[in-house]
């Protein structure tokens, strides 16, 4: 099962980035005021 | 007085062409256009082969018309024709409303749409004609894999270009579905498509044996969890709560809900390998992978059901919101169905028989169609400037229509799959077998005719949307909404 030497590696960096990407969300406060970002799309247009 | 009317022209002009910037819609109604077309066709390609497995004759002796060509040429159509461009038509939407900026990229878009067509008209021509490399929803030929790639690349920075010139802060839940979904599809295509070509049409994958189904699985169950799921949970996300005109129930589940489900997506593919070759504990964790799904699955349709909590009374009156509605519904069932089947004890009765196929279909017409149709219902009257659909009935009648035949499809396939299940298991005192085959294939008919009734049902629905889309369409005139002010909106 050579091929889990890649998918398992893949699966990895995928965590990592996924993880940077939550890293972010948090500290560009993009949780910062839920309640108020859920409402807002009623009033794009 | 003609002095003012010159003043006025030139006020007007000035107004639309250098200071109001419009929202880029002309791609989003070519596609939106386009995946109902190629709703119809996929579908009637579906029922065709439906109308094949019941009256093989309908094969007509032809190579080209044969069961073995169409059914990849179906499986194709609704997943990359119909719903991808169901998912271009309502990411492009949905970007720029909830970014209130323009597409980023300008012809890039446009790109992405004829494109996007190439590919489908180069699958429609190549499959029946026998070119495939034979892995299950990744048959296309190395040239268009590259086109596809080409596309998909051009897609992203599209997406990502205009979350990068977005004039509001926060990142809106569905764009971050709609953006693991492109990113996840980039990834999946282009690892499981690594093949060398032998010749023009012609390559052999990268991988061998296992490896192969390995990787073809790991692509396989993703394209599932990102194309098929992420990607329309991104239109639930937008579309349920602006047709239901309330936020969604909880904005904070459905960021858990978003991060749960890109976490513990990646390993469920295994579960397609169940006793095969593939080493035992991969098959297990694989298992496990699927059965940890239900969770965040199921948090993210309580949360797009429970969104009407307190508005019931809309579903009794409004055909749309009773398609996005339904279609959550599906999205629970199937989720809750999919981690069942994975269980290794369940999957020794399920796997190969026709209880498969309609789990995929419980899906596929029930959650994608369904949710697909619910958006582009909202979209299109307001994409040619008009207040609502041609026909109101006509969505009513859609709407049951679709229902009514996913019910009988997938009930027929629940019966025909357990039945040929035990069939296949079942064994005499002596040790062999109670039924042969063919049998079983005998037994199956009825229920292949009563699933080619649902599929007919179904696909008569699209028509009656194609039908509804049309006069909509021709009744109105596109209009380009301009991004309104962002001020109004910090």
């Amino acid at each position: 099962m050579d091929i889990l030497f890649l998918l398992i590696p893949l699966s990895v960096v995928l965590v990592l980035a996924i993880l940077a990407g939550l890293w972010w969300a948090i500290h560009n406060d993009q949780f910062d005021d839920l309640e108020k970002e859920g409402e807002r799309i009623l009033h794009d247009d | 007085m003609p002095h003012s009317i010159v003043n006025l022209g030139y006020f007007t002009m000035s107004l639309n062409s250098s200071e109001a910037v419009m929202y880029n819609d002309t791609v989003v109604r070519q596609f939106s256009i386009m995946a109902v077309i190629w709703g119809v066709v996929g579908m009637l390609v579906g029922v065709i082969i439906a109308a094949q497995l019941y009256i093989p004759e309908l094969n007509l002796g032809l190579p080209w018309t044969s069961f073995g060509r169409l059914r990849p040429l179906h499986t194709n159509a609704v997943i990359f024709a119909f719903g991808g461009s169901a998912l271009f038509a309502t990411s492009y939407y949905v970007v720029q409303r909830t970014c209130q900026t323009r597409l980023f990229g300008g012809p890039l878009a446009s790109f992405t749409f004829w494109g996007w067509q190439l590919v489908i008209v180069a699958a429609a021509i190549s499959l029946p004609l026998g070119y495939t490399q034979g892995k299950e929803y990744a048959e296309l030929e190395w040239p268009i894999d590259i086109l596809i790639a080409l596309v998909w690349i051009a897609y992203a920075i599209v997406f990502f270009g205009t979350i990068g010139k977005r004039k509001v802060k926060h990142i809106y839940v569905a764009n971050w579905f709609f953006g693991a979904f492109i990113i996840a599809v980039a990834l999946l295509h282009i690892v499981n498509s690594a093949a060398i070509p032998a010749e023009f049409m012609k390559s052999y994958s990268a991988y061998a044996g296992v490896q192969d189904a390995m990787v073809q699985w790991w692509y396989g169950h993703n394209a599932v969890g990102f194309f098929l799921t992420a990607g329309f949970l991104g239109m639930m996300y937008y579309f349920v709560p602006k047709q239901a005109e309330r936020p969604v129930y909880s904005y904070r589940l459905s960021i858990v809900h978003f991060w749960a489900l890109i976490f513990t997506y990646m390993w469920a593919g295994p579960h397609h390998l169940h006793y095969t070759a593939l080493p035992d504990w991969t098959q297990s964790l694989g298992m496990v992978f699927s059965l940890i799904l239900l969770a965040p699955s199921w948090g993210g349709m309580i949360n797009g059901i429970m969104t009407l909590s307190g508005a019931w009374h809309k579903l009794r009156d409004d055909p749309i919101l009773r398609f996005l509605i339904v279609s959550l519904s599906f999205y629970g069932m199937s989720t809750f169905e999919g981690p069942m089947m994975a269980i290794k004890t369940v999957n020794a009765l399920s796997h190969y028989t026709d209880w498969t196929v309609g789990h995929v279909h419980s899906g596929a017409l029930g959650w994608v169609g369904l949710v697909s149709m619910g958006s582009l219902y909202y979209m299109i009257p307001r994409l040619f400037g008009q207040k609502q659909m041609y026909s109101v009935k006509a969505i009513e009648l859609h709407f049951w229509m679709a229902t009514i035949g996913i019910v009988l499809y997938i009930a027929a396939m629940w019966i025909a799959g357990v039945m040929q299940g035990l069939m296949w298991r079942g064994v005499n005192p002596d040790g062999t077998l109670t039924y042969t085959f063919v049998e079983s294939v005998k037994a199956t008919y009825p229920f292949y005719a009563l699933r080619l009734l649902g599929g007919l049902l179904y696909l008569g629905g699209m028509i009656v949307m194609l039908w509804n889309v049309l006069k909509t369409a021709s009744v109105g005139k596109s209009v380009d909404v301009p991004v309104p002010p962002v001020a109004a909106h910090a």
